[in-house]
């Protein structure tokens, strides 16, 4: 091959005899040769050592210009160390709440578990979680059984019944239910809807009062009952979200077999819809339930904190404290290490439900996307 | 031929009646919760505004702090809050941000489909479930407690990067997934080493991604309370100092005047707060979703 190049030294490897004249043996390979006509005109320089494995995948007579591979492994550095970041950022969070919390965990008087009291300010610490447990678990639940049904319905009615034009402002209005603060929910939940469920509240307790859950409480207006039904439309959207994306997925072949079978709407839905997105929107609900047990400001606000000392009452017309509302309601508290390590603790078992809620919702979506 | 037809012969029958009528609850069901699902963000919307918008308009409300202002007396603004809301949400921004980025890019150009991508990746859905106040607890405890350092505007901002930061990544990391590989490999064909590929072709084609992410990421935590009740009090002056110990931020500035009778001037100021974030954080929203359409990167 011709390189027109004067400085033979530099040429590293000798040329074949079929490059330089194909008639002789056709049989050799003819690749050189198709590539490398019209011959480029490249000046070759003596190939640095570390790029010699390139040097010789590259066809014959090209020359590739020395690379600098300073700035990939700068970059890639970059990259590695702010995914080391992200992983060592969520461990850190748990170490450091555990860190902090044990200390008052050792010296707490009481079972940390099973105990209702919350004396931390002095030297004699007695807390537990049993009385915020109750109340979060109650409204999160109580928040997820009453959005879920709605979500799912309403992800249906856009995907299944309304045209695309129609379905658009439709999911528009819902997502943008998102961007509202949730402060901004709490103050609704305190001053709009709170008086406007007070009736409800009222019906319900006359009608089924009976039933501890359900009991007549001190204080029905900063219920858990409300805070529940605010938690509800928080949650909406991302239940909703999830949910509307996985039904828009399901096989059309599904649906049309399901017709061709002479199914209804409805039963279209319920034989090819809801199966196909079951993993989805299971997921999609335990994220939101995720989403309700760490709210904190809109619970805060409109749950009315019982009195140091009142009894239990499991109702969800009593008013209560989250994990979130009880750190929260009283950070301007934080000023002994022992103080802030009792409320450090509730953090940590609340990151912890998070936690495994969040992972069990990641865990049943991978497994349906396996399926399908 | 004909006789094979006529034996064949389909019936097509209306469906029972058991099933015709389930087919119609069903309709009805869908149809009530969509309207149901739709009310809330009206009503929200329609208290906020109404309540609110008589200070939106006026000159005051955004050039004035709240010092010296009482709830009994009309006047002042919510200058002091709208710069701590901001400010804290930029720093955030400035550390979130190139964080986020980089995270979906080794997601996706360096580590893809390996153990490595997973781990990160469960990492970032384990943070994007972390409720505000676990993140503002942590950096009470990495900050305040052990490393002795004050309650500030920018342990705030730290707080909120733990939330900004999965926002971020997820949004870069599906624009990214959308990048032609094509792009890429005509990329390398011309020599151009992998960090100038990403730089110079594959941010620029997702760069409308990246900033549906900052949008989303930004209105999520200018809307956070938490972290600003934990990590920071509540100053009712004019601060752009972000190591003081005091800033405003329309989500405390709500949460101080939320007791406040009707009667008070203050009850107004309070919902005019609220309308003021409801604008931003909106508009954020709007925003992150036209760049979103803009963009020239469709799904197929």
């Amino acid at each position: 091959m011709a390189v027109t190049d004067t400085n033979a030294t530099e040429r590293v490897e000798p040329e074949p005899a079929a490059a330089q004249d194909p008639s002789v043996s056709p049989v050799v390979d003819h690749g050189p040769v198709a590539l490398h006509s019209p011959v480029p005109k490249v000046t070759r320089h003596a190939p640095a050592p570390s790029i010699d494995g390139q040097v010789n995948r590259a066809p014959r007579g090209v020359k590739l210009a020395k690379i600098s591979k300073t700035g990939d492994r700068v970059f890639r550095a970059l990259a590695s160390t702010s995914g080391l970041t992200i992983i060592l950022l969520v461990l850190f969070v748990g170490i450091f709440l555990l860190a902090l919390a044990l200390p008052s965990l050792r010296a707490d008087q009481d079972n940390f578990l099973t105990s209702r009291n919350w004396t931390v300010a002095g030297n004699e610490l007695r807390f537990g979680i049993a009385g915020l447990l109750w109340t979060t678990v109650l409204s999160s639940i109580l928040a997820m059984a009453m959005a879920v049904p709605v979500a799912v319905g309403v992800a249906l009615c856009l995907t299944q019944y309304l045209h695309m034009r129609a379905a658009a402002p439709i999911s528009f209005v819902v997502d943008m239910l998102a961007a509202v603060p949730s402060i901004i929910f709490g103050l609704w939940g305190l001053i709009v809807l709170g008086p406007f469920l007070a009736p409800a509240g009222e019906w319900l307790i006359n009608a089924i009062g009976w039933i501890p859950l359900f009991s007549k409480s001190v204080d029905p207006k900063g219920s858990v009952f409300v805070a529940s039904v605010v938690l509800a439309i928080m949650i909406l959207p991302i239940v909703m979200a999830i949910s509307r994306d996985v039904f828009a997925q399901t096989p059309r072949d599904h649906i049309e077999a399901a017709l061709a079978l002479g199914a209804t709407r409805w039963e279209v839905i319920r034989t090819a819809v809801l199966p196909y997105g079951r993993s989805g929107v299971i997921s999609a609900s335990m994220l939101g339930l995720g989403r309700a047990l760490g709210e904190t400001i809109a619970v805060m606000i409109i749950l009315t904190t019982p009195a140091a000392g009142s009894p239990f009452s499991p109702s969800i017309f009593a008013g209560g404290e989250t994990f979130a509302s009880k750190i929260a309601n009283n950070a301007a508290e934080f000023d002994s290490p022992s103080k802030t390590g009792a409320y450090i603790a509730a953090g940590l078992v609340l990151f912890l439900i998070t936690f495994v809620v969040n992972a069990m919702a990641r865990v049943i979506a991978e497994r349906g996307a396996a399926k399908s | 031929m004909s006789a094979t037809t006529s034996d064949t012969q389909l019936t097509f029958r209306r469906p029972s009646g058991v099933r015709t009528i389930k087919n119609g609850l069903a309709t009805v069901y869908v149809t009530l919760v969509t309207v149901l699902a739709v009310i809330p963000l009206f009503l929200v919307l329609f208290t906020v505004i109404t309540k609110g918008i008589r200070l939106i308009f006026t000159s005051t409300w955004w050039l004035q702090s709240q010092r010296g202002i009482t709830p009994r007396r009309e006047g002042g603004g919510a200058y002091h809050a709208i710069v701590g809301t901001v400010e804290m949400a930029l720093i955030c921004a400035a550390i979130a941000v190139p964080l986020g980025v980089m995270g979906a890019i080794l997601l996706i150009e360096y580590v893809k489909g390996t153990k490595v991508a997973r781990g990160v990746s469960f990492m970032v859905d384990i943070l994007s479930g972390i409720p505000s106040i676990v993140a503002a607890l942590f950096i009470y405890a990495l900050f305040i407690t052990i490393f002795g350092l004050g309650r500030s505007a920018i342990a705030v901002s730290f707080a909120l990067v733990l939330l900004m930061l999965p926002v971020v990544l997820r949004s870069t990391e599906e624009m990214l997934k959308l990048v032609p590989q094509e792009l890429r490999e005509a990329s390398y064909a011309l020599g151009v080493p992998k960090w100038k590929t990403i730089v110079k072709v594959v941010i620029p084609t997702a760069f409308s991604g990246i900033m549906t992410g900052v949008m989303l990421g930004l209105a999520r935590v200018m809307g956070e309370t938490a972290p600003l009740l934990i990590l920071v009090s509540y100053a009712v002056g004019i601060n752009f100092s972000p190591t003081s110990d005091n800033m405003g931020a329309l989500p405390t500035m709500i949460n101080a005047g939320r007791d406040q009778p009707p009667q008070m001037p203050g009850y107004e100021r309070v919902w005019a707060a609220a309308l003021t974030l409801i604008i931003i954080v909106m508009l954020l929203n709007l925003l992150a979703r036209a760049i979103a359409r803009a963009s020239k990167l469709k799904e197929k």
